[in-house]
């Protein structure tokens, strides 16, 4: 039987690995994207595990529109990183180090 | 299902509504006259905001209403930061009009994007919802995204952009995750719900206080406070003036509205917690903000340090409402509004000092290096006073808006028992009036390495010194602006 | 009357906004009339004033209200009573002769009516400090002093050494504000109110507390924090190393901001606090320490000084020594008593060093002085007045003040009051000495006026005085500068010498008059609290008082006198006595004068042989305990701290993006690692 806690810590992995894989990350920008994401769905995750134990449909509700400010958020990343890629030739992690200190 | 339909009163939300509409007449207007008539949409934007201030204030009746079944409020202290965000923003777009029309920015999406990330800042204020706080910070955020990287060849700019969006990002991921546990141990997402639930203590206070923690790093993401703050120099550094100027002033306000709707009228029953995770961060804002300042050549990337220790200053106040464990209703009510007067003082700062680097740019010339302001009283005794002003302020001397800040924060720290927190905080605005005093004496004692005469134009120019005159009446006469953020949150708590 | 107490502060301000704003419009001569008339009109209202306080007519009561915040009310208040209207005569007075005094010495000055908007801009403060019946009002004015002695001390903006002089009175400034700051927050969260009668109606509950933090007496850490706020503005170790420097500034300001005013803003803030101070004798011994320290050993600096001015200012640094000894001793009417007689003697002698130095072409330098008694004469014989009161001579107002203060320590039994009065024993033959080696360098022995050397000694001062002199231009202050030299002494003109004889007399005569009432009458009323029981050293000093001139004859006798006329003697025979034989046998064999005219070596022979004791002393306390300590570790070794934490800061924003998401990962992971643990 699959019961609540087995869904938080799925939750919690992924969101580990998407953290973990912006930080770890240093060669794509696109990879780090990508961890965004992860972060983004395993929230989704507990939010309909909950909604469905607490028998609530607000949780769910809220899935909905994760998802797409997500995507939008998504289309925007994207699009600075085209920009960035046409500036510096490069969408290597390790690359923006003109701004520091 | 659509028979259960009830048509949500529209009437608490009018400002915002106004404001979509008239951003998509600013659309079609800059589309068809863009190219010829260039300050139609700049003209619009100013014209939409004083719309929605006029809507904003006619529908001000001091009532608290929810609408959009409860996702949504309307209350004193929404038309209040509402008001001051309107003419934040209306300040950005007048001081950086000449600046954008020199880098050929002043395009219609530069407009649209200030508006939208206007109706973000607005949605964030009145959000009584988990939902409706996160779409108003997505609306913000994403706009802000955008604006920094609106110059598409620089590549300082399209860096600080996608670090920003980055951290951002993750900051909402974390925001996110708290709201999710928090919403898992009460079983709601509506503010009013999650504070019932807890005053009933049918909620598990493990996962409380783990989603807390994850819903205080989100919005310490957004405020800027130490260890979430590292955006803030490189965004502020990266991207253009007029952006910076943006992001520096308005979005402090919604920043400030969404940690007082999260952890004070949502997790009021957790505040022993929160304050002190405040408390530890604000002192390392206070404290990396004020040092890391002393260090830097560039001024935009000085006062996005500054930002940091004065946000850390704003928490002072917002962490000292509950002495004790004991809820006194006066006690806290006295905290926020320090901190609410707080915020207010250092948007009108802020302003003026992103302002003035704006008033020293030119076609083709940045003058954000602590250089560019050299001799800059031979230049123009009467800018250099503005800017003096506004130094001294943020240093907190006497006389001047900050000082007054900072008075009340402090004193909502000492009474609240922090008296060490206090004096430590004291120390480092005391490091911190260095760099302050050293622009004062830059402007004053240098020599001009640049003797360009300053060519902003005329509009600015009176809306400047009105802005720096501001910083020094609100000191002289802070009564008013004190007495008008207690009253708003007494009848908005 | 409330009117009345308005127009006063108000009058100078009216005049500084005049002159600071329409300065262009109403011209130099425009600007004087308005300042001088404000200052005038004020003074002349203190003076009515001060008959009303006389006739028993105190008043306390707010004027604005400025703003409620979290229960506390910060107002605009006046709380006249004999302290204050004490201190708004002195202010006034000096201000107005300062006012006068300036007329002349800044006459080919071009920031001409920026310099009297300032003057009268810190009139305006100084009046709202002393005239304030509340914490706020004290702290604004406190600032607001400060701000303009900031202003003015880097008033010639031009030299650089008057730059960083500035910048230094700003910080040093600031860490006094800074405990200042902290004792009035320490009263507002316990007392609940900022206003003085509240405050002071509270005392004994807040004795009652003991501070949660320290565990210390609340009532001793608001003392202590009060008083180095008091330590940043009245110049005491360690914080005084601002003063010296500051006297980069226009002599007018030396003279009104850092001898009679400003800098003794801090001796009245504790007088005004006795009911408070009376309740800690930790705090009171803590005071009585630090001004003897500041007593004795800035005399000794005093005595290695070749600047003019830089001996006045180390002179004052003593005085206010003196000031805080009697605080420490619960003598407050005493402090204040020479306060007031040192405000006169003190200002005169300032304007006196000013005189010289216009006298002598802004040199400044007084072994290239000499001889001047008979090219200056109404300078010379007001600055003998003004060094003979400074040292205490019998009769003249600083001997009634000073011989108050040693008798009133002698009476003292507060822990360090031993120490004390060595201190200020020992202060009167370093006083009597130093006063009088200027005095006799500058206006006896011969004249060396011409003997300057032209740059290596001076390339500094040139370079400082070309603002100093007629014109701003930097080409051709230099120019005017060389003419200048070697051209012979001349006297002021009228508008600086009649300040100096209108400080003259107060300073000669004040003490003789004012005595019995002060001290031993009841002048201060309740402006003044002691606990007789604790510290009965007043009431000690009432017994044996019988009267001015019996105080002076039988000061006559007893050692602080014998100690300053052996000073006196000592300086005299230093600088005097062995330098002027030869110069008396050369007079009459001129083929030998050249060859042995070079007094320059006889000074110096004497000061390395004779004053050598007192010497070693003063320099090895500047050279170990300014410079390498206060200077080296406390002021630069800060500053160069906390540039190097910054530069460390600065590495952790390395532009690296993964790295600023660590640094937000690490932060959520601490917060959870805290909060988890812990329950």
């Amino acid at each position: 039987m699959i019961s609540l806690p087995h869904y938080l810590i799925l939750g919690a992995i992924l969101f580990s690995i998407g953290v973990v894989g912006i930080f770890l990350n240093r060669k794509n920008l696109i990879v780090l994207m990508m961890a965004i994401e992860l972060m983004l769905l395993a929230v989704n995750l507990n939010f309909v595990a909950f909604s469905h134990y607490l028998n609530d449909l607000s949780g769910q509700l809220f899935v909905f529109f994760i998802l797409v400010v997500a995507a939008a958020e998504a289309g925007i990343g994207l699009a600075i990183l085209v920009v960035l890629f046409r500036n510096l030739s490069s969408i290597h992690v390790e690359d923006l180090d003109q701004l520091k200190g | 299902m659509l028979n259960n339909f009830v048509m949500p009163d529209l009437y608490p939300a009018a400002p915002e509504i106004f404001l979509l509409c008239m951003s998509f007449l600013v659309l079609f207007v800059d589309l068809i006259f863009g190219a010829t008539h260039r300050g139609l949409a700049a003209l619009l934007t100013v014209v939409t905001l004083l719309g929605c201030a006029a809507i904003t204030i006619v529908t001000a009746d001091g009532h608290t209403a929810l609408t959009f079944s409860n996702m949504f409020v309307d209350d004193l202290l929404a038309d209040f930061l509402k008001l001051v965000t309107y003419l934040a923003v209306i300040v950005v777009l007048v001081y950086s009009r000449q600046y954008l029309a020199d880098r050929g920015l002043d395009r219609g999406e530069f407009y649209l994007l200030v508006l939208y990330a206007t109706l973000g800042m607005m949605v964030m204020i009145s959000a009584a919802n988990f939902v409706t706080i996160y779409l108003g910070l997505e609306l913000l955020s994403l706009s802000l995204y955008a604006l920094v990287a609106i110059d598409r060849n620089a590549s300082r700019a399209t860096e600080a952009a996608m670090k920003y969006f980055v951290l951002g990002a993750m900051a909402s991921g974390l925001l996110l995750y708290g709201m999710s546990m928090i919403y898992g141990a009460t079983g709601s997402l509506e503010i009013g719900g999650v504070a019932q639930a807890m005053h009933h203590g049918q909620s598990d206070k493990t996962i409380l206080v783990f989603g807390l923690v994850f819903l205080v790093a989100g919005v310490a993401f957004k405020l800027g406070l130490v260890p979430f703050h590292m955006w803030i120099p490189d965004v502020y550094h990266g991207a253009p003036t007029a952006v910076t100027l943006l992001i520096g002033s308005a979005p402090k306000l919604a920043a400030f509205a969404m940690t007082l709707r999260l952890l004070v009228y949502g997790l009021f029953g957790l505040a022993d917690d929160w304050q002190k995770m405040l408390l530890l961060m604000a002192v390392l804002s206070i404290g990396l903000g004020n040092l890391a300042a002393i260090a830097q050549t560039n001024i935009k990337r000085m006062l996005a340090y500054s930002t940091i220790s004065h946000m850390g200053f704003m928490i002072l106040g917002l962490m000292s409402g509950v002495v004790g464990g004991v809820v006194d209703p006066f006690t806290a009510v006295n905290a926020y509004s320090s901190a609410l007067y707080y915020t207010v003082a250092y948007v009108l700062m802020s302003l003026g000092a992103f302002g003035m680097v704006l008033l020293l740019s030119r076609a083709g010339y940045e003058a954000e290096n602590l250089d560019d302001f050299r001799g800059l009283n031979q230049r123009s005794p009467w800018f250099a006073a503005v800017m003096l002003v506004i130094m001294f302020s943020m240093a907190g001397i006497p006389f001047f808006v900050g000082f007054f800040a900072k008075f009340a924060v402090l004193l909502a720290a000492i009474k609240a028992g922090y008296t060490v927190v206090a004096v430590v905080a004291v120390m480092f605005s005391l490091v911190g009036a260095f760099y302050y005093l050293r622009v004062v004496k830059l402007m004053y004692f240098d020599a001009p390495v640049d003797s360009a005469p300053i060519t902003a134009p005329m509009d600015m120019r009176i809306l400047l010194s009105i802005n720096g005159v501001a910083v020094a009446a609100f000191g002289l006469f802070p009564d008013a602006l004190m007495s008008l953020c207690t009253t708003t949150l007494l009848r908005s708590l | 009357m409330k009117t009345l107490y308005l127009l006063i502060p108000l009058a100078p301000l009216f005049g500084a906004i005049l002159a600071g704003l329409f300065g262009k419009f109403i011209g130099r001569a425009g600007s004087h009339v308005v300042t001088v008339l404000g200052v005038a009109i004020s003074f002349v209202l203190s003076v009515i004033v001060w008959k009303d306080v006389q006739a028993g007519h105190t008043f306390n009561g707010s004027v604005y209200t400025w703003l409620e915040t979290g229960g506390l009310t910060l107002e605009v208040g006046f709380l006249i009573d004999r302290l204050t209207v004490m201190m708004m005569l002195v202010v006034t007075f000096v201000s107005l002769m300062v006012h006068i005094y300036t007329i002349g010495y800044m006459a080919d000055d071009p920031g001409y009516q920026r310099f009297f908007s300032y003057i009268s801009l810190f009139t305006f403060s100084m009046l709202m400090l002393v005239m304030s019946n509340n914490f706020v009002q004290l702290f604004f004015g406190w600032e607001a002093v400060g701000l303009v002695s900031y202003l003015l001390i880097g008033f010639w903006y031009t030299r650089p050494t008057a730059i960083y002089a500035n910048l230094k009175a700003f910080l040093v400034n600031r860490v006094g504000d800074f405990g200042f700051l902290l004792g009035i927050g320490l009263i507002a969260a316990y007392a609940g109110s900022l206003d003085y009668a509240t405050v002071f109606a509270k005392r004994n509950e807040l004795a009652a507390i003991t501070e949660t933090v320290t565990g210390w007496p609340l009532i001793t850490a608001i003392c202590i924090c009060l008083f180095i706020g008091a330590m940043g503005k009245s110049a005491q170790v360690p914080l005084h190393v601002w003063l010296p420097d500051s006297m980069e500034g226009p002599t007018p300001i030396s003279a009104l901001i850092h001898a009679a005013t400003m800098v003794t803003a801090g001796i009245f803030m504790v007088t005004r606090m006795s009911p408070l101070f009376e309740l800690s004798d930790t705090a009171l011994s803590f005071v009585l320490v630090i001004g003897s320290i500041t007593a004795l050993f800035m005399g000794f600096l005093g005595i290695i000084q070749n600047d003019i001015k830089r001996v006045v200012a180390y002179s004052t640094l003593s005085q206010l020594g003196y000031m805080t000894v009697a605080l420490g001793v619960s003598a407050y009417s005493v402090a204040v008593f020479h306060l007031m007689t040192h405000a006169f003697f003190k200002a005169l002698l300032f304007l006196g060093a000013g005189s010289v130095i216009m006298g002598c072409h802004h040199n400044q330098d007084i072994r290239y002085m000499g001889g001047l008694k008979k090219y200056m004469p109404i300078t010379w014989i007001t600055s003998l007045l003004g060094s003979l009161a400074l040292i205490g001579f019998p009769f003249l107002s600083g001997f009634y003040s000073k011989d108050s203060i040693i008798e009133a320590v002698h009476a003292s039994h507060i822990a360090g009051s031993g120490f004390a009065y060595f201190a200020v024993v020992a202060g009167v033959f370093i006083t009597a000495f130093y006063s009088f080696r200027m005095y006799f360098l500058v206006f006896h022995g011969n004249e060396r006026y011409d003997q300057a050397p032209p740059d290596p000694h001076h390339a500094a001062h040139d370079d400082a005085h070309h603002a100093d002199a007629h014109d701003t231009s930097h080409a051709k202050g230099h120019d005017d500068h060389h003419e200048d030299h070697g051209g012979k002494p001349h006297e002021s003109p009228w508008v600086v010498t009649l300040p100096l004889v209108l400080l003259a007399i107060p300073s000669v005569l004040i003490g003789f008059f004012t005595i019995t009432p002060m001290l031993f009458g009841d002048w201060f009323g309740g402006a003044v609290v002691i606990d007789a029981v604790k510290h009965p050293a007043m009431a000690h000093m009432a017994k044996d008082f019988h009267g001015a001139s019996a105080m002076a004859i039988h000061g006559m006798m007893t050692l602080p006198f014998f100690l300053a006329i052996s000073g006196v003697a000592l300086s005299w025979f230093f600088y005097i006595k062995r330098p002027d034989i030869p110069a008396a046998i050369l007079k009459a064999a001129k083929p030998i004068h050249t060859l042995l005219e070079n007094k320059y070596y006889f000074d110096k022979f004497n000061e390395v042989v004779f004053a050598a004791g007192a010497r070693v002393i003063g320099h090895g306390l500047w050279k170990v305990g300014d410079q390498v300590l206060i200077d080296g570790v406390m002021v630069n070794g800060t500053a160069r701290a906390v540039g190097w934490v910054a530069s460390v800061v600065r590495l952790f924003q390395s532009g690296r993006v993964f790295q600023y998401a660590f640094g937000m990962i690490f932060g959520v992971f601490a917060l959870l690692t805290l909060w988890f643990n812990r329950a």
